[in-house]
């Protein structure tokens, strides 16, 4: 079973990433999938997590992720009130949306680390809200080239079930090309 | 050709009571249920189910407009949470009372005060005695296939049925869910045939003041007293058992989906240490059951679907050759125990299972609960049973206590 946490603010749309994602995995044929959100009431721009779970058998258990193997991180500045690390278990894959390099990183050895400029990506193709990029769907397509889980085809599935096609169609131009501009380290022995 | 949607156990409430046909609804959104009402509200008013939305000021209104629709001949519906439930207390007893086959979902939730909006079972447990029946879900599938069933069950026993669910560990998850064909359901619950309609044509006086000992009416009927009108309620809940497995076979056979019609089993065929609980809890113990085994515990699950009417005959079977049981409750009654714990035990009176039993009091107001603490809780017991601890006090679960 793989867990992933999405890290985002209020607002920035991770209960809809971690939902898409469950919705792509499906179609990538694993069986059991769950996204929930934390529960509880929610804030705009206040810190806060999603979940997905994707497995090859249905999922039978709904306690809250421990150590995730995989952590998103849609907003940088939430590593200075969040602690990110201590719900990635060591050897995960973090992926962040950043305009640092990977150099910044180098600290992080025990993790994979993928980076990606999604707020550039966002706004580059005209997917903003409220004048912040949307960057939500643009981390989908980080997470499918740097997990290797989901195709880019079934996120575009998942996107045109929850989109307009004139939506749906932006928001995958942006996930391709932030596929496409994700880079990768893997972790230092 | 399954068509299946990744949903909120809440988006699969809402779908089961629209393929049920439910022509009458009235709600008042409490958290974690609102987001049921709304679906439905929208489905109303987007004409794809074709019933009536009766606004309400609240939860005691929601179920006596429930119980006035039910009693003209409505198939009905409503949902709550918490204290919205407890609101309707005294309608709960007036619904069963009066024989209604209304469906309700209970999306559990702990009761204030204090406050809190998180999950846990005391809203339900503590209406055990109302005269519904509870059945608790322990996914979201069965979620939207037990609606469907419950609707089935009410008409048959003409008593309400309560489908209980846990507040956003399953009403705010999305996992995948198969969409029954609307024909199917359409086969399987025909349209509700109420043996008794009030309407002006037919004027009757329901429910009048009755007296201890049973009377002539004005036309010289014998008629009940009130006893033997709740001895009837009595006598349709002890029949109810047959019922509701009944229902689920007929289900299973043409949906090809089993969820156990009175409970269910998880690694019982050789099981020496018994898992139990209702709902979510008992979906999580099976992972549970599985870290023990590989530790080399022969642990099992036994899922309990019905709490009232209370499987007891059931149950007896279920936990045979356990030789230790250990309850995972999310509510108790205060001063004692869990009611779970105190019904199982019940049950086992007199019965050649005297397996110890410990009682758990894990997850209330949301507290998480995972696999592992399960896991960890049932190993001690089992160490303990081993050393003779047959009764303890009640262990309340990931709680500072000291």
């Amino acid at each position: 079973m793989y867990e992933v946490i999405w890290h985002g603010r209020g607002g920035q749309g991770v209960v809809v990433a971690a939902q898409m994602l469950a919705e792509a995995a499906y179609l990538q044929e694993f069986k059991g999938v769950t996204s929930a959100p934390t529960f509880g009431p929610e804030r705009r721009g206040a810190p806060l997590t999603a979940s997905t779970r994707i497995a090859q058998e249905p999922i039978r258990i709904f306690s809250q992720i421990v150590e995730a193997d995989i952590a998103v991180v849609l907003d940088e500045s939430l590593f200075k009130v969040v602690d990110i690390f201590s719900r990635l278990r060591k050897n995960g894959l973090l992926i962040i949306n950043t305009q640092t390099p990977l150099e910044t990183w180098d600290e992080q050895g025990e993790y994979r680390i993928a980076i990606v400029n999604a707020d550039g990506i966002a706004l580059k193709h005209h997917l903003s809200k409220e004048g912040a990029p949307v960057v939500n769907t643009p981390m989908l397509g980080a997470f499918a080239r740097a997990s290797g889980l989901v195709s880019l085809e079934n996120i575009e599935k998942a996107l045109n079930h929850k989109l307009s096609k004139e939506q749906g169609g932006r928001n995958f131009t942006a996930v391709k090309a932030a596929y496409e501009e994700t880079i990768v380290r893997e972790k230092k022995d | 050709m399954s068509n299946v949607q990744i949903m909120t156990g809440n988006q699969a409430a809402a779908i089961g009571a629209k393929l049920s046909s439910v022509q009458v609804i009235a709600a008042y959104p409490i958290t974690p249920q609102s987001q049921l009402a709304e679906i439905l509200s929208q489905y109303i008013e987007g004409g794809e189910l074709k019933a009536e939305y009766v606004r309400v000021e609240g939860e005691h209104s929601a179920l006596t407009v429930c119980i006035s629709a039910s009693t003209v001949g409505a198939r009905v519906f409503t949902a709550t949470s918490a204290n919205g439930l407890l609101y309707m207390h005294e309608q709960l007893h007036w619904a069963a009372g009066s024989r209604l086959p209304i469906v309700m979902c209970c999306v559990n939730r702990g009761v204030g005060a204090p406050w809190t909006i998180f999950n846990d079972q005391q809203d339900s447990i503590s209406q055990r005695d109302t005269g519904w029946i509870q059945i608790y879900c322990r996914n979201n599938q069965e979620i939207l296939d037990t609606v469907i069933q419950a609707y089935r069950i009410a008409e048959e026993v003409y008593a309400p049925v309560m489908v209980c669910y846990d507040g956003f560990v399953l009403s705010h998850t999305m996992m995948p869910v198969a969409i029954p064909d609307p024909e199917l359901v359409k086969d399987f619950l025909p349209p509700y045939q109420a043996h008794t309609i009030l309407s002006p044509e037919d004027p009757r006086t329901l429910n009048a003041v009755l007296f201890p000992w049973r009377r002539a009416n004005s036309e010289g009927v014998l008629c009940d007293g009130y006893m033997e009108m709740r001895y009837k309620l009595q006598a349709a809940l002890e029949r109810s058992p047959a019922v509701i497995e009944e229902t689920s076979r007929r289900f299973a056979e043409v949906f090809g989906r089993d969820h156990g019609g009175l409970s269910w089993g998880y690694r019982m065929e050789d099981a020496e240490l018994v898992m139990t609980g209702m709902g979510s809890i008992a979906s999580e113990a099976m992972q549970a059951a599985d870290m023990l085994r590989d530790e080399g515990i022969k642990a099992g699950v036994v899922g309990i679907r019905v709490f009232r009417p209370f499987p007891a005959k059931t149950l007896k079977e279920a936990f045979r050759g356990a030789k230790g049981i250990v309850i995972f409750e999310k509510g108790i009654s205060y001063g004692y125990e869990g009611a779970l714990c105190s019904d199982l035990k019940a049950a086992f009176y007199g019965s050649e299972n005297q397996a110890p039993a410990h009682n758990y009091i894990a997850g209330l107001g949301g507290r998480d609960v995972k696999a592992r603490e399960l896991a960890d809780a049932a190993r001690a017991s089992w160490m303990e049973m081993q050393t003779g601890i047959v009764e303890k006090p009640t262990t309340w679960l990931n709680c500072y206590t000291g």
